[in-house]
């Protein structure tokens, strides 16, 4: 089709988005502030054609003005891909996350020491559960896809996860988060295939990488909600996040999602792998804490780094999670925290997934600080760092450290030039 | 909250009486051998009863330590290499806690030490290690940490044996269970 003879359809189209232009216009007239559109007319846009580089027939690609893609974590520290090529943490681009589900291409992704992707032919890939059971049983991918499925939300998040003051956006305070449609078989499904044995207290789960990454688990997890996933997001799970097979622990710290999944022991004692070593702690409460997930919620919209135009009308819009299920509340705050406002859902909440929030605001052109908190359905809150702090009996100051998952309550601050900043820094 | 208690019972069940009596109920998945299992199965537990027959000490494991390339990474003197440190850098700390996160030091237990060594070193060729290697390997770890001496052997027996400084002073993890807070008391 030679671009100087523009087809039909795209005359049509731009009658389209002109005549939906003026609708728009006519409802909401413009303010006197905002400068004329310079568009007099719809342009007619060039054609995109596929070719190598562009791949709009196989396996489509996203608009090359749609540029969001992840970043390595923490911000200044070791790189992905590092020296050796491994891939160590990279951040979800919440910033610019609409939604709850994350693309299964900007999906967060951490590995326990750095790890090379295993590139594991499907057809070969195997699960084997042993230990502990009456019958130890094998099973191919095909033989999981015939079982029973169960497809849910699920977020997954990484211990890392923790704002500081050298963050300046929402993906460098809160990317080591994602949630995504995971599709499977349940683990007690495959367990009651297997038949556990009565002394069984413990299952450890092992990846097939170079480095078989494995975590002991509560088998009581087990029998509740974990899935061996196989389906992500209407498609095979990434080979970054454990292509073909992948453990899901609902609420539980990203490490225990067990990537690449190879092999389920079931045993009598706590294992004490090498990420459980990553989680031995003196303080028992703070071992605690680093398990299951607290309630945290954080703001997209507006957050750092962006910049509001001029005051009038802004949707506050964010997310909000917890390991200990389902969302309850979220409220959000447009004066610093003095003021909490309830939010309102989009959609029905999950549990141990994304809840998208949204709270309406008319900014009067003030500085301010914004803040969401959000209540699980267990009753729990999520907290200020002064709150935490109190609670520890410690000084809230500069070196404080929030004991075990940070879950504390992220301040973005507004200018009166519209720029949004990290109310930590 | 009824259909939690039916949960819970249902679970009790599961998990007490009639776990033995069940069967399969797909018939899907295929039984593995003995030796299957056993050549899959690299888990080293507390009691190291997984672990294989071999043998090694601190001075093979002193030589292992360059030949096998771990010094390249953790440093000559398993300090301050691109890899995790292996020796602490502040090792006369009364406060074990205090001398940094350090494996071959910190972990409850011997058999975690061989365990990783065997699963996961050296980098691109892991798993490439003899049993007897491992058990070097773990011995020189453990004696550049004053954890055991040098002329001590290591072996199937006397590994998981080993009385790591931590002993039992660390936190145990919550007896978990569905639907319960993080922390009991904790309001967040």
């Amino acid at each position: 089709m030679g671009s100087k003879r523009p087809a039909r359809r795209e005359f049509l189209k731009s009658g389209a988005a002109f005549a939906g232009g003026l609708t728009l216009g006519a409802a909401a007239p413009a303010s006197a502030q905002q400068a004329p559109d310079s568009h007099h007319a719809p342009p007619s846009w060039p054609m995109i054609k596929g070719d190598k580089d562009s791949n709009m027939v196989a396996y489509g690609d996203r608009s090359k003005y749609v540029t969001s893609v992840r970043i390595a974590h923490p911000v200044g520290g070791r790189p992905s891909p590092d020296q050796f090529g491994l891939t160590f943490h990279v951040a979800t681009p919440l910033q610019d996350s609409v939604g709850v589900i994350t693309p299964s291409s900007l999906h967060y992704v951490a590995t326990t020491r750095g790890a090379f992707m295993p590139d594991i032919d499907p057809k070969e890939h195997r699960l084997m559960i042993h230990g502990l059971v009456d019958r130890p049983l094998t099973f191919t991918m095909e033989d999981l896809k015939r079982l029973p499925s169960v497809t849910r939300l699920h977020f997954i998040e990484c211990a890392g996860n923790r704002s500081s003051r050298a963050a300046k956006n929402v993906q460098q305070t809160h990317g080591m988060v994602s949630c995504a449609e995971w599709t499977g078989v349940f683990l007690s499904t495959l367990l009651k295939e297997c038949g556990v044995k009565g002394s069984a207290k413990w299952f450890v789960a092992e990846g097939a990488e170079e480095v078989k990454g494995a975590s002991s688990m509560p088998i009581a997890k087990a029998m509740d909600d974990c899935i061996v996933a196989y389906g992500m997001n209407g498609e095979p799970v990434r080979p970054q996040n454990g292509f073909p097979l992948r453990l899901m622990v609902p609420g539980f710290e990203g490490i225990f999602h067990t990537k690449w999944l190879r092999r389920i022991k079931i045993v009598d004692q706590y294992y004490v792998n090498y990420n459980d070593f990553g989680h031995l702690d003196q303080d028992a409460k703070v071992a605690a804490l680093d398990y299951q997930i607290g309630p945290k919620s954080v703001i997209t919209f507006p957050s750092g780094e962006q910049r509001l135009p001029g005051k009038g009308f802004y949707e506050i819009s964010g997310l909000a999670w917890s390991g200990g299920g389902a969302i309850k509340l979220v409220e959000v705050s447009t004066d610093g925290g003095k003021k909490w406002n309830k939010a309102e859902f989009k959609g029905t909440p999950q549990r141990m997934a994304f809840t998208r929030f949204g709270y309406q605001w008319n900014w009067d052109g003030n500085e301010t600080e914004i803040l969401s908190r959000c209540t699980d359905e267990l009753g729990q809150a999520q907290p200020t760092r002064t709150q935490i702090a109190k609670y520890w009996n410690q000084p809230y100051d500069q070196t404080f450290r929030v004991p075990g998952l940070d879950n504390s309550i992220q301040p973005w601050r507004i200018a009166s030039d519209g720029s949004v900043t990290n109310g930590f820094a | 909250m009824a259909s939690h208690r039916i949960l819970s019972f249902a679970f009790v069940l599961l998990m007490g009486t009639s776990a033995l009596a069940q069967g399969p109920a797909y018939g899907i998945g295929r039984a593995p051998t003995a030796e299957e299992i056993k050549a899959l199965d690299i888990s080293i537990g507390p009691t190291g009863e997984e672990l294989p027959p071999g043998k090694g000490n601190a001075k093979e494991g002193a030589q292992l330590y360059r030949t096998k390339g771990c010094a390249a990474c953790h440093g000559a003197q398993a300090i301050g290499g691109t890899a995790p440190d292996l020796k602490s850098k502040d090792p006369k700390n009364p406060d074990l806690w205090a001398r940094g996160r350090i494996l071959p030091l910190r972990a409850p237990f011997a058999t975690t030490v061989w365990d990783y060594i065997n699963r996961g070193m050296p980098l691109n060729r892991e798993g490439t290690l003899t049993p007897d290697e491992v058990y070097s390997l773990t011995a020189y770890l453990l004696f550049i940490n004053d954890v055991i001496p040098e002329d001590q052997a290591l072996d199937q027996q006397s590994l998981p044996k080993v009385k790591m400084p931590i002993g039992d002073n660390y936190a145990s993890l919550p007896d978990w269970q569905p639907r319960t807070r993080r922390l009991k008391g904790y309001p967040y």
